[in-house]
């Protein structure tokens, strides 16, 4: 039993990791229907610029701060330059510049940052939680709530805030939203901020857990991307609820069949429920509004 | 016959070449100090800039300076044979160090044999240098030889059954196969054979599955980059009380740093003297070079020495060793000369080559080391 619990705990630190990521691909995803794939570059930001000034000697909280709010200026910029530019290509052709915007950070964060391997110390200490004869990290414990709170958030400016609405009708019809006075300029640049400070704050969160290095977002990027899709895109509760699945997964496949095979498993799950629910799991209700 | 014709035409124009130029050295270089191997390269390629830069301010080889061209092959095997064919081509030079990676070298190493130019390689594969090529090199110990080292550990405290938790990247996943390899000689048998992704974020699965297979003694780590970290940090959080063994992947200070002092305590792992250079004896042998070199990359980089540029170090001092006592830049000359090292000290271990060994370690340039209270100590 206490075997179980080890496995599940683990696998809901992973999950909350991918929930975290995979909230953050909702936003930009809801504004333009286009996946960000320069998003596992926001998070890995949020845990570099972290480190770097905790290491000038600034504060964690006020540090973690800086970062939120230098990635999400580093966000906006790449909607002015990047996206905005190309104002009418298809959707497709966006995609593809969010690559190239996280290739080119990933360059500018290594030309910047150096190679080396970072961390730093846990919000509360490194002393693991005992329950039922398994262990868990305080930090999981942040991750976790981090996720949560985001999810929270979202939902509630989704469904309950003009600006949120104003999102909404932007990405299904940028001509009516102009017509009814949106001004979708703004929506753009906007999720992008939020966005990129989503993935931001995920940084600060996961990085005294995975660690960081200039090329940690790629593999985020996949890993979010993946828990997108089996939740469902655009959808923060199938964000939430892929991230965490996709985790459990993983664990419980490493823990009872073979680690060799985990993410094979999770993967086959993934197309299984694509397959059958090509929205995901929680569909993209977005599409059906109007 | 055509081979023979280039190779003179080479060195005709490198005779001619080295008069014009004011008799420079030209050696070359191929790293990977960009991309998915750039944990080895880039130290290596700070390494060779630095010694350069310090030798020719010292007055070079007999009065010679040398001239170093150095190339970024990112790791990819195609690039490091078209930089290969370029130093040897255009930049003309007498010997080529790199080779970050087993791919790497691989492809640079045909290259350099169809020119007859001695190759000196940085990387761990004993395919490198096994069967031996009239002008192949490495300093590298082999991972097989990592694993050895561990075992031997091992077999001293009586440990006869291990779990195993391995990389998947290419560092891991070599050492992995090596260590099963030979394990078998040391009577000891692999109970559970884990994985797990160099990014994945937690192994406390893996962990609780080699906890609870019966009979494990000890556990071993081979990976590289964060994952030993995270295995290290797991491994406390779970408080298994299980000796843990890493490998010579992660011999570095930045190891202790990231997965905590606490976490490490008791770590063992093979290291190169380079890790312990305060401990060394005032009379070791390796301690002027390694004291030299930590000094020097230190100063000049603003981070800690690791094993990997210790590699191109000791390539770069077994080179200019071979021009030097050679006293010519021909490189069959080098060739023959690199094949005679004999008794130098590296910051890796004390190389002697001969005919059939281009390698030059044996085990005794392991040294097992063990982490306690944040700091490396030598294990007697």
């Amino acid at each position: 039993m206490p075997e179980l619990l080890q496995f599940l705990f683990s696998g809901v630190t992973v999950g909350a990791v991918y929930a975290l990521v995979a909230l953050g691909f909702t936003i930009i995803y809801n504004a333009s229907d286009v996946v960000n794939f320069a998003q596992g570059e926001f998070v890995m930001l949020g845990g570099m610029l972290t480190f770097v000034c905790q290491a000038a000697g600034l504060p964690l909280p006020l540090a973690a701060l800086i970062a939120i709010a230098v990635t999400s200026a580093i966000g906006v910029a790449m909607n002015k330059l990047a996206i905005e530019p190309a104002r009418g290509a298809p959707v497709v052709s966006l995609i593809i510049i969010t690559i190239g915007a996280s290739i080119f950070i990933r360059g500018g964060a290594q030309l910047l940052f150096g190679k080396q391997i970072h961390s730093f110390p846990a919000f509360s200490g490194d002393t693991p939680l005992r329950i039922g004869g398994a262990t868990i990290l305080p930090q999981s414990l942040w991750v976790i709530g981090g996720a949560v709170v985001v999810f929270v958030g979202l939902w509630l400016f989704f469904t309950r805030t003009l600006t949120g609405r104003a999102v909404l009708a932007t990405s299904n019809n940028r001509l009516a939203a102009q017509l009814v006075g949106i001004n979708t300029g703004f929506v753009m640049m906007l999720s992008f901020a939020l966005s990129a400070g989503i993935g931001a704050l995920a940084g600060v969160l996961v990085t005294p857990i995975t660690l960081t290095a200039y090329d940690v977002g790629l593999a985020f990027a996949l890993k979010g991307f993946a828990a997108a899709m089996l939740g469902g895109m655009g959808n923060p509760k199938g964000a939430l609820a892929g991230g965490f699945l996709l985790g459990l997964i993983e664990a419980l496949t490493a823990g009872y069949l073979s680690s060799q095979y985990k993410d094979a498993a999770a993967f086959v799950v993934i197309l299984l429920v694509l397959f059958f629910m090509p929205q995901g799991l929680f569909g993209a209700r977005t599409v059906d509004r109007v | 016959m055509h081979k023979t014709l280039t190779t003179t035409a080479l060195a005709t124009l490198l005779a001619l070449g080295a008069t014009a130029a004011s008799a420079e050295i030209r050696i070359g270089a191929s790293l990977s100090a960009t991309g998915p191997a750039a944990f080895l390269g880039d130290p290596e390629a700070k390494t060779l800039e630095m010694l350069v830069e310090q030798m020719n301010e010292a007055g070079g080889i007999d009065g010679e300076e040398i001239a170093l061209t150095l190339y970024d092959d990112g790791g990819d095997p195609n690039k490091a044979r078209t930089f290969a064919t370029r130093l040897i081509e255009d930049d003309e030079v007498v010997a080529i160090i790199g080779g970050s990676t087993t791919g790497t070298s691989m492809s640079i190493l045909s290259v350099a044999e169809d020119n007859e130019i001695p190759f000196i390689s940085l990387a761990g594969a004993i395919d490198i240098i096994d069967p031996v090529k009239p002008f192949t090199f490495k300093t590298p110990h082999t991972d097989r030889m990592a694993c050895q080292k561990i075992f031997e550990d091992m077999q001293k405290q009586g440990i006869t059954t291990i779990g195993m938790i391995s990389g998947t990247d290419g560092f891991g996943a070599s050492m992995q196969a090596q260590c099963k390899a030979v394990v078998g000689e040391y009577g000891i048998t692999v109970a559970a054979d884990e994985t797990y992704n160099p990014t994945d974020a937690d192994m406390t699965t893996q962990l609780t599955k080699i906890r609870n297979t019966e009979g494990v003694q000890a556990v071993l780590n081979p990976g590289f980059g964060q994952g030993p970290s995270i295995v290290t940090r797991n491994y406390r959080q779970l408080a298994i009380d299980l000796p843990l063994y890493q490998s010579h992947g992660v011999a570095s200070d930045g190891f202790i740093e990231l997965a905590g002092a606490d976490a490490a305590e008791g770590v063992r792992l093979p290291g190169t003297a380079l890790l312990i250079a305060d401990q060394l004896a005032a009379d070791d042998p390796q301690k002027p070079v390694v004291d030299a070199y930590k000094a020097a990359f230190e100063e000049k980089t603003g981070t800690s020495v690791g094993t990997f540029g210790g590699y191109a170090n000791d390539a770069f001092l077994i080179l200019t060793d071979a021009i030097a006592r050679a006293g010519s830049a021909e490189p069959q000359a080098i060739r023959d000369a690199i094949e005679s090292t004999s008794g130098l000290a590296g910051t890796t271990g004390i190389y002697t080559m001969s005919a059939d060994d281009h390698l030059g370690l044996d085990l005794s340039a392991f040294r097992m080391l063990q982490i306690k209270g944040g700091e490396w100590t030598v294990v007697e």
